[in-house]
């Protein structure tokens, strides 16, 4: 019991103190995820505002495939990336590797799904209620897709934020594509699974605070996107 | 109000071009049910058509046809004797019974349909004002347009829909929602708009509206045109049983 508290003291000075290591780990997590949802979204908005409003066949397969991926295992994400960029892979020479760039890559494969689907979900919706005005204004393609997105953003804004939480605390692929090589690769995830196998609680339980403490801000961000736009009535 | 015609174009547009309007033997078929027989219509340019009939009589889906947003079982329509075309479908506009508003604000909503014409930002925000100015909603250009009570938001379609410049403008129960004062402004304007040139088309079920406004009356009754005469002859001598007995206040189903 007094093991515990001390652990937990120790954690909470290591935050306080703003210890290096530590906040190189926390910095380097926020620029992989983040990086990771803006790639998501760059290609996951389209991609769901394109399966939201055209129709070709197979649209229904494409979304039911893209809504599984939604729970895609991020060990397989991140074996299937090692395949692609280990030194025999297609993308060996790049050289990449247990890099934050290989990682990055990982976690975009995990956060597009996520991103798209619900994104698909939002415009779909908003489509439904637009598609007759759009028509009889006799609109083309990129301007009903513009108009959507731009009407949708809170909605989109909230499928990103749950591509940040799903990014930030997975540990599987980030684990296998980035080695959690210290100073270079390590992660808050991969430095808890670390820490917490060698019995070094302290730095552990800070970076669990802070995940926790992501994570709940993440949820609070989406609740005030919600409110916010529903004040507006925009949503 | 103000005067829509300051509003339009410096070069006047030819003014009847995609008119009249004709559909030939319309047929909609939708869920196992004619909802639309065999109709035959012409509607010419320039007069008020009201378009009358009882819930359910296929107003709504007949004004949709007619605008393009549906494709009839059988049967065309035809603007000027050609099928629709994008010079057709960008001369005409049409005002929901239910509004679609867009959810941004009210002057917003009237920005983006000017957004056809080529305009710098502030001349177009100059013009979406002024239209906010004929709903009568000046005071209301920030204000989302969700937001904005029934009547305010069937006043802001309107007014969107006169933005485009109609040739034809295709209004469906446009005061259903409205007070009487509210309702007799949307009558000046749409008089204003049609002594500018602008084609009406009309779907109510107000008799005394129809009264007001009609130039010529389209009677639909279960899917069918009951009858389609001048709006004078409408109302002294209607032929047919079905408006007869709409005229006189009975139920019609
Ligand atoms: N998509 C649809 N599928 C099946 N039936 C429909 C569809 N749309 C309309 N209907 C039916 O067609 C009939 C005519 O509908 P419509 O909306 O044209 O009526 P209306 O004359 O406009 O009535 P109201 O005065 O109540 O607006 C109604 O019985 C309606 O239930
Ligand atoms: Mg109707």
């Amino acid at each position: 019991m007094s093991d515990d508290s001390s652990v937990l003291s120790l954690a909470l000075r290591l935050l306080a103190t703003g210890d290096d290591n530590l906040y190189a780990i926390i910095g380097l997590s926020m620029r992989v995820s983040l990086a990771a949802v803006g790639l998501g979204c760059l290609l996951g908005i389209p991609l769901g505002a394109a399966l939201a409003v055209l129709r070709f066949p197979g649209r229904t397969v494409v979304t039911a495939l893209l809504n599984s991926f939604m729970g895609l295992p991020p060990v397989v994400v991140g074996l299937l990336i090692y395949l692609l960029l280990s030194r025999s892979g297609p993308l060996g020479f790049l050289g990449l590797l247990y890099t934050p760039s290989a990682m990055i890559i990982a976690q975009t494969l995990l956060v597009t799904p996520i991103v798209a689907a619900l994104s698909r979900q939002t415009i779909a919706d908003l489509n439904d209620e637009y598609a007759e005005l759009f028509r009889s204004l006799d609109l083309g393609l990129a301007a009903r897709l513009g108009a959507l997105i731009r009407d949708g953003r809170y909605s989109l804004m909230t499928a990103a934020l749950a591509g940040f939480g799903r990014a930030i605390a997975e540990v599987g692929a980030v684990m296998i594509v980035g080695g959690n090589i210290a100073g270079a690769t390590r992660v808050m995830t991969t430095a808890i699974a670390l820490e917490t196998s060698k019995g070094e609680l302290a730095l552990a339980i800070a970076l669990g605070l802070i995940l926790i403490a992501l994570a709940m801000a993440v949820n609070l961000m989406v609740l005030g996107l919600n409110n916010f736009a529903q004040r507006r009535a925009y949503a | 109000m103000l005067n829509p015609q300051k509003l339009s174009d410096p070069e006047p547009d030819p003014r009847g071009a995609i008119l009249p309007l004709t559909a030939h033997e319309i047929t909609l078929r939708l869920a196992n049910e004619d909802l639309l027989h065999e109709i035959d219509l012409v509607i010419e340019a320039r007069s008020r058509t009201i378009i009358l009939g009882p819930n359910g009589a296929g107003k709504s889906l007949l004004l949709r046809v007619l605008h393009g947003l549906k494709a009839p079982t059988s049967g065309e329509v035809l603007w000027a004797g050609a099928p629709l075309d994008s010079v057709a479908r960008a001369r005409q506009a049409m005002v929901f019974q239910r509004p679609v508003l867009l959810r941004r604000s009210a002057l917003a909503n009237i920005t983006f349909v000017l957004h056809r014409a080529k305009l710098s930002r502030q001349d177009r925000e100059a013009r979406a004002r002024a239209y906010l100015e004929m709903a009568e909603l000046e005071h209301r250009a920030q204000t989302p347009a969700r937001l904005l009570s029934g009547g305010e938001q069937q006043r802001l379609a309107i007014v969107r829909a006169l933005a485009l410049n109609p040739e034809i403008l295709f209004l469906d129960e446009p005061t259903a929602s409205l007070d009487p004062a509210a309702t007799l402004a949307i009558e000046q304007l749409i008089d204003t708009v049609h002594n500018g040139g602008t084609k009406i088309v009309l779907v109510t079920h107000d008799i005394g509206q129809a009264r007001r406004l009609a130039d010529d009356v389209i009677f639909l009754h279960r899917g069918r045109v009951a009858e389609h005469s001048q709006a004078d002859v409408f109302f002294a001598q209607p032929t047919s049983a079905a408006a007869r007995a709409f005229l006189a206040g009975q139920i019609v189903t």
